[in-house]
Parts: structure tokens; C-alpha cells; sequence
């Protein structure tokens, strides 16, 4: 659809800026404990970066990233974050309560591992809806 | 007294033109493009007003830093910024919504002027 | 008329000064959001769950329902934006298209060559 704009700084500079942004948008969602960020934050960088190889590359980046990944994206993330909630719940406690007994683990880290992946899988849920969202915005609809 | 007024609430007059300038594009502007251009810069008013009241003088940010304690004077309130952050990528996701709307009644009515879409809807009818 | 509502819109907006006159002042520590719920977070946080951010430990663990459902909000939004744009259609040989296809691409790139969506100023 979008033909890749005919600027090779564009390219370069794209190119070489998405890996960056996307391992800091880990580092973001990963360190959401200990600085300012989180699952939503780094998902949304995680978007941008993907968008930004979409505007700069075109058609060059469904082979990359294929259309149809982000809402699947999306749908993994909330259905893990859903399993994660709700797995609780079948060991007698609230939502996100983690009321199992794992070996070796207080309660306190056992709530501060259950806060890193709830984190990560919001990040997933966010990227792959705004992916999601610009690819259906850029075919400018069916008729 | 207006000095008073001024100094300690100037905050809420900023949110408050924010809001009258996002009311104006959602309501007076006829274009739906420029309605969710408003909408936007009413929901950027609401996030201010939120992320205002969370603000104590003096405070750091919401990360506890173990050599100063867990005193509530010393942390800003982290439940407005709670609420904003999910707010915001909540609305982005309304934008898009919007915009897909708006795509789809551009493609079928050829505008997206307010009064000619509800005349060639009625025509079309 | 346009000026009608300019005016409307500038005494709504005076009231809602006039009415911030009752709301605390700014950065005022002893305000009713700053000593309601807010304090058991910060004093607990990280005992509770090791975690010295605290808005990360209230949006996870806290109000990790909110979340949940601002999660399925925004899966939801995804979805319906893919819904209202696009249309699974059938191949001409009868099987299932993609849920993205070149024609729609097409399309979108006449569309945008053409007539734009910023127009019809008023």
C-alpha cells in the first residue's frame, strides 16, 4: 500500500534506529520496579518502533512484521494477563492475589514476580492493539 | 485576593482553557476530524487536572528511595498517575476508534462536514 | 450563532474556575486525595510487594482489576478498529481471503492520491 518514500536517509536512519528503540522499550517494560515506566509505556515505544519501520520501509515491512500479528499479539497478551489474574483465583484467592505457595518464595516476591509479568503482558497487549489499530487505519478501509 | 487566587490555583485556570478550547472543537467546528482534534485536547485537560492534584510541595516521585522512608509527605500520590496512564493509552485507543468511523463515513458519504453528512444520509435514506 | 457558543463556552469554562475555589491548593500535602487510600500505598508498597515504584506496584498488583479491564478496553478497540475497516472476503476461486488484501491497498492509495480528508474547512 504506502510505497517506501524515496529517501535513503529515511531508510538508514529508520533502520537503524528501530533496534534501539525496541531494546529500550524492553528495558523499560522489564524495569517498570525500579524507574519510571512499565508494560504500557514500553508497549506503546514497542508500537512506534514497529511504525516507524511501516511509514519508513512500506510494503518492505509485512515481511518483517506480517499485518495480522498485532491483534494476535493483542489477543495473547490479554488472554495471559487474564490466565495470570484468574489463575490465582483457582487457588482461593482474589484477582492477581496469588494465593499458591510456591517453595522458596515470600509472599512479597512471589507479588513482585506477578507484577513483572502481568507488566510484560500488558506490554504485549498494547503493542500488538496500536499495531493493530494503525494497520487497520492505513489500508483506509474495505469497500 | 485575585493574587491569591492566581498563584495558588493557577493550574485549574490553564485546565479550565483547555477544556472551554476542547468543548469549542467538539462542538462549534463542524468538521469530524476536527471534533476528535478536540476531543483530544479535552481529554489532555482532564489528564492535567488529574496529574495536578496528585502534586504535594516538597514531594519527590512516586519511587521509594530507602534512605529517605516511606513517608507519605515525601511521594507524590501515585494513584492519579495510575489512573492517567491507563487513561491515556485508553485514548488513544478511542482515537483510533474515531478515526476508523471517520474514514468509513468519508468513504460512503464523500465528507465530513457535519451538516452536508446528515443531509446525504437523509438523502440517501 | 458561532459566537453564541463562544460565549457559552467561556462562562462554562468561568464557572469552572469559579468552582476550583473549593478545591485544594496546589501541592497541598493535608488535600483529601493526598490522605485517603493514596498514603497506605506509599507506606506499603514495598513491604508488600518489593517494589519501589510505587505506581508500578498500584497499577499491577493494587488495582490490578482496573488494569484488566482498561487491558480488554483497549484489545477492544484494536478489534472493533480491524471490525469497522476491514472485511474478510472470499477469493474468487472460494477461499477464505486474508483479513488484508493488495486490492484494499489499492484503494487506500487512490483514495489518498485523491480527495483529502482534511477538507470541507469550516
Amino acid at each position: 500500500m504506502t510505497s517506501r518514500f524515496e529517501s535513503v536517509f529515511l531508510f538508514v536512519v529508520a533502520r537503524a534506529m528501530v533496534p534501539l528503540i525496541q531494546v529500550f522499550a524492553f528495558y523499560v517494560i522489564t524495569h517498570g520496579h525500579y524507574s519510571p515506566g512499565g508494560g504500557f509505556q514500553g508497549g506503546v515505544m514497542l508500537a512506534a518502533s514497529i511504525i516507524l519501520l511501516r511509514v519508513s520501509m512500506g510494503d518492505e515491512s509485512y515481511e518483517r512484521f506480517p499485518r495480522e500479528a498485532g491483534i494476535v499479539i493483542a489477543g495473547f497478551g490479554a488472554l495471559a494477563f487474564a490466565l495470570l489474574g484468574f489463575m490465582s483465583m483457582l487457588f482461593g484467592g482474589n484477582f492477581l492475589e496469588y494465593a499458591l505457595a510456591v517453595p522458596g518464595m515470600g509472599a512479597d516476591e512471589l507479588r513482585y514476580w506477578g507484577i513483572f509479568f502481568a507488566e510484560v503482558f500488558i506490554g504485549f497487549l498494547v503493542w500488538g492493539a496500536l499495531v493493530a489499530i494503525y494497520d487497520a487505519l492505513e489500508t483506509g478501509g474495505v469497500e | 485576593m485575585t493574587a491569591d487566587f492566581l498563584l495558588s490555583r493557577y493550574p485549574y485556570i490553564l485546565i479550565a482553557l483547555l477544556f472551554g478550547i476542547g468543548l469549542y472543537g467538539m462542538t462549534v467546528k463542524r468538521n469530524l476530524m476536527k471534533k476528535v482534534i478536540g476531543m483530544t485536547i479535552f481529554q489532555t485537560s482532564i489528564y492535567l487536572f488529574f496529574i495536578q492534584g496528585a502534586t504535594k510541595q516538597g514531594a519527590t516521585i512516586p519511587v521509594l528511595d530507602p534512605e529517605m522512608g516511606s513517608s507519605p509527605e515525601l511521594y507524590i500520590n501515585p494513584l492519579p498517575q495510575v489512573i492517567v496512564l491507563t487513561a491515556i493509552v485508553v485514548g488513544v485507543a478511542i482515537t483510533g476508534v474515531a478515526l476508523s468511523l471517520i474514514l468509513v463515513l468519508h468513504r460512503r458519504y464523500g465528507t465530513l462536514d457535519e451538516v452536508e453528512l446528515l443531509r446525504r444520509m437523509r438523502e440517501s435514506a | 450563532m458561532k459566537l453564541f457558543a463562544i460565549i457559552l463556552i467561556g462562562i462554562l469554562a468561568g464557572f469552572v474556575i469559579w468552582g476550583t475555589n473549593d478545591l485544594p491548593e496546589r501541592g497541598d500535602p493535608g488535600s483529601p486525595a493526598s490522605t485517603g487510600v493514596s498514603t497506605y500505598y506509599i507506606e506499603n508498597a514495598y513491604t508488600d510487594s518489593k517494589t519501589p515504584n510505587m505506581v508500578t506496584a498500584v497499577l499491577a498488583d493494587y488495582r490490578g482489576f482496573d488494569t484488566f479491564g482498561e487491558a480488554v478496553v483497549v484489545v477492544a478497540a484494536g478489534l472493533s478498529c480491524l471490525l469497522i475497516l476491514l472485511r474478510r472476503r472470499r477469493r474468487e476461486d472460494g477461499t477464505e481471503g486474508g483479513l488484508f488484501s493488495q486490492a484494499d491497498a489499492e484503494k487506500a492509495a487512490r483514495m489518498a492520491a485523491g480527495k483529502g480528508l482534511y477538507g470541507d474547512d469550516t
